[in-house]
């Protein structure tokens, strides 16, 4: 039986070229435009860490004073923690891991005779930054605690600085030249790098992109002068001299909390940190919060705001697109109601030609869907093209390949409803009459 | 035109219709918003800035030994001025647009509050002159307020600032700003100068009230100078970074030397607003063409529908101009019962997006003009449709009965 609706529905489509043609290329369009705008916002939403995103919080305290508050508002937290309390924290050792990171934008000098030196994104972290973030390492590994304490002058390196710099060999052991003070390095990343860049959410640098060129410990960075992009001081001024002592907000803290257990207990202990800095008049106000990973990505808005614009104005288009397909196949069906009369006459039930009528708003679905896709791999094409941060990153995967063909098909079968409602309860009697 | 009779027979063909109704309800509401979305992008690319954007050009050179600032700059800037066509050059801590902002607050009392992002700019000698700052009241810095000011921990050690325009009405309105002192944490500078507003290191970041905020300090040469301001002429500029950067090169061997004409600047600024820009536009574009589409679908419909009707209404007399009027007013109605649906959808939409994103109100006038704009698509779309109706024989009337 589907065979033979199939047959009729070609037949029915080849009979008007040009209406099918303005259906299929109006289907198209609009799907194209909704997977290309869901492809690039699946991107930049998505979960940089889907193994381990729920185990991983972002803890905030507030030592601003109550003249000078952060927010004026009251309902944000600084962003960001000073030196001393991501210290204390992170010595308490009340969570599984911890680590305390700022961003640095650093000169990098290859050795001799390999090039002029260069710029690029740094991070200065304390040693659990790698284990708790299970960065794959393809050479050696990361450093100690007890490097850390030390301020010892070594470094990771991402696995493209190592292509470039030493030709992908395994470089652990050698001395990389970072603003002009020599590292050691320890280790070598495989390519790494989690969209969005969660870590440096309010630290500087992009949100999404490549990841970072080299990794190296916090105290010994600060040591040789290295400088956090950002920096915000609740005193007088910022003395960037004494950075460490100073009143000022400059480094993130991540902690990894296996479950919700340790989450109250973290909560807790967090809450009891603050109102005891209160008591030695460290801080004002014994406010605390402790975000999850995705739900910290959600309110600092990593998301850019016009990308869900876009996906919202592409649905809008695609409302458009599927209204005017309804309009055209109706307009098609009620012209062949002398030949549903006949058919009806001839026995087929109010099933079989609402079926029939089906099957030909699905073809035109599918064959949408075909060309919507070549719409959106133009549309990926395009955005490839553009200087956005996340440019390069715009690709369909399979999820969203298949995910093309369900709206299609969706969109083609809601809108082929109608107009094979209106066909399934034409009379046959009139339309006989009138031939 | 009798409309009765296109009112009774649409009252027939309901569902057609509505779907027209619908479609141009939909286009009207999108296309209203979205006009406005790009009218307020295109606002934003072309803010208005107060130095000489046509002429400076930027050379950016960072990873130097901030100690040796105070005789490397100088040595610098012999080589940047000995450049065919530089007119002026002169070392600032950072541009208009360059991304990388310094904030502070300023207030009128020591002990003032202020929610005012204001961008600071720390100036070699010469350095109004290379911007092309527009002095609106008093004077630039003078030799002895140059040799005698540094910064320390990003403030200035001097004694004298330049404040905008826009500054100057905002702290004290209706006053003469000239000579008045100006404080930030705890330290105080007298105003000698009123410059034409110049754009905000990061204006997105700083918002509205601190777009066109902006302080000048006057200062030796010092390490956190890291740009170098050329001035030139338009057509110059090009060559005049290029042979900077090779000039600088050869100097600052150990750094990382980088330029740019102030235009790339703003260029590079705006990527990702003019992006969205072309977006909008190609989506508005390809919605109002699918919307005609439908729009000449039903009506061809209508009119292959209807040829014995409109045969008789020819062999009993009307003109073709009277088929063509039918079917134009026909569709004149539909839009218009469209576009009042679209416009109440428009401001809806407005509504949603006011509350969840950064959007402010949309402007009255954009809707009655997307409601002109899809009514003229509509008589357009008809078009076809109608002059082949109009072309229907009177003879048909007597075939086929």
């Amino acid at each position: 039986m589907f065979g033979y609706y199939l047959d009729l529905a070609l037949r029915s489509l080849k009979r008007n070229k040009v209406l099918t043609a303005l259906m299929v290329l109006a289907l198209a369009l609009g799907i194209g435009a909704t997977i290309t705008t869901l492809t690039v916002l699946k991107l930049l939403s998505g979960d940089p860490m889907p193994q381990k995103s729920a185990q991983l919080f972002y803890p905030q305290l507030d030592p601003y004073p109550v003249s000078q508050p952060f927010s004026r508002s009251g309902k944000r937290m600084p962003f960001l923690l000073n030196y001393v309390d991501a210290m204390n924290l992170i010595h308490a050792h009340k969570a599984e891991r911890q680590a305390a990171i700022a961003m640095s934008q650093v000169k990098l000098t290859p050795p001799s005779g390999a090039g002029k030196p260069f710029y690029a994104q740094g991070v200065l972290a304390t040693a659990d930054f790698f284990p708790m973030f299970d960065a794959p390492f393809r050479y050696g590994s990361g450093w100690s605690a007890a490097d850390d304490d030390s301020r010892a002058q070594v470094a990771v390196i991402a696995g493209d600085l190592n292509a470039r710099l030493f030709g992908g060999a395994n470089s652990v052991g050698r001395m990389i030249r970072i603003e002009d003070h020599d590292f050691r390095i320890v280790g070598v990343l495989r390519n790494w790098a989690p969209q969005p860049r969660f870590y440096a959410v309010h630290l500087g640098g992009h949100s999404y992109g490549k990841g970072e060129a080299v990794f190296v410990p916090l105290q010994g960075a600060r040591a040789d002068g290295m400088m956090p992009s950002t920096m915000m001081g609740y005193g007088k001024s910022i003395d960037v001299e004494h950075l460490e002592s100073a009143p000022a907000i400059w480094l993130g803290l991540w902690v990894q909390l296996p479950d919700a257990a340790d989450v109250a207990a973290y909560k807790l202990f967090l809450g009891n940190y603050a109102q005891e800095q209160v008591a030695l008049g460290r801080f004002q106000k014994s406010h605390i919060a402790l975000s999850g990973l995705m739900a910290w990505m959600r309110s600092e808005h990593v998301v850019p705001e016009d990308v869900r614009l876009q996906a919202g104005l592409a649905f809008g288009f695609l409302l458009i697109c599927v209204v005017n397909t309804v309009g055209l196949l109706l307009a098609k069906c009620l012209r062949r109601s002398r030949e549903i009369g006949v058919r009806r006459a001839l026995g087929a039930s109010r099933g079989a030609i609402f079926a029939q009528f089906m099957v030909e708003a699905g073809i035109v679905g599918v064959v949408g869907g075909v060309l919507g896709l070549v719409f959106a791999e133009l549309g990926l094409w395009g955005i490839r093209h553009q200087p956005a941060q996340y440019a390069d990153l715009a690709h369909l995967d399979l999820a969203m390949f298949l995910f093309t063909f369900v709206v299609a098909l969706a969109a083609s079968l809601v809108a082929g409803l109608l107009p094979a409602w209106r066909a399934c309860v034409v009379a046959p009697a009139p339309q006989l009459k009138d031939a | 035109m009798e409309i009765r009779p296109i009112l009774s027979s649409l009252r027939r063909h309901r569902i057609p219709a509505v779907l027209i109704v619908l479609e141009i309800a939909l286009a009207c509401a999108v296309l209203g918003n979205a006009v406005f979305m790009i009218g307020q992008r295109m606002a934003n690319i072309h803010w208005s800035n107060g130095i000489d954007e046509a002429g400076v050009s930027v050379v950016t050179v960072n990873g130097t030994d901030p100690g040796l600032a105070a005789s490397d700059i100088p040595r610098d800037l012999v080589a940047l001025r000995g450049i065919a066509g530089v007119t002026a050059a002169a070392p600032v801590t950072s541009m208009p647009l360059d991304q990388n902002p310094a904030l502070t607050g300023f207030t009128t009392t020591p002990d003032g509050k202020t929610t005012v992002n204001t961008s600071v700019y720390f100036l070699g000698s010469g350095g109004e002159r290379a911007l092309g700052l527009h002095l609106l009241q008093g004077r630039f810095f003078n030799a002895d307020e140059y040799a005698d000011s540094g910064l320390k921990d990003f403030q200035s050690t001097g004694h004298v600032v330049l404040v905008t325009g826009s500054d100057a009405q905002r702290l004290w309105p209706g006053q003469d700003a000239l000579g008045k002192t100006l404080y930030a944490n705890g330290e105080s500078w007298t105003v000698v100068g009123v410059v034409g507003d110049v754009l905000a290191q990061d204006p997105n970041f700083s918002g509205p009230g601190g777009r066109y905020s902006s302080v000048f300090y006057p200062s030796r040469p010092d390490g956190m100078m890291g740009d170098y301001v050329l001035r030139s002429a338009p057509q110059d500029r090009d060559r005049v970074v290029r042979e900077a950067v090779q000039a600088l090169g050869r100097l600052e061997l150990g750094a990382v030397v980088e330029g740019k004409t102030y235009a790339q600047m703003r260029t590079d600024y705006f990527a990702d607003t003019s992006s969205m820009v072309w977006m909008l536009v190609l989506v508005c574009v390809v919605m109002l063409a699918v919307t005609a589409f439908g729009i000449v679908g039903l009506t061809s419909f209508w009119v292959g529908q209807r040829r014995r009707q409109i045969g008789i209404r020819r062999a009993v007399g009307a003109t073709r101009g009277h088929i063509m009027q039918y079917f134009q007013t026909e569709n004149f109605l539909l839009s218009g019962a469209g576009v009042v649906l679209g416009m109440a959808l428009a401001f809806g939409i407005n509504l949603y997006l006011m509350r969840h994103y950064e959007i402010t109100r949309m402007p009255w006038y954009y809707l009655p003009v997307s409601a002109l704009a899809l009514w003229l698509l509509g008589q357009l779309a008809v078009l076809g449709p109608a002059l082949r109706a109009a072309a229907v024989p009177p003879v048909v009337a007597t075939r086929s009965v």
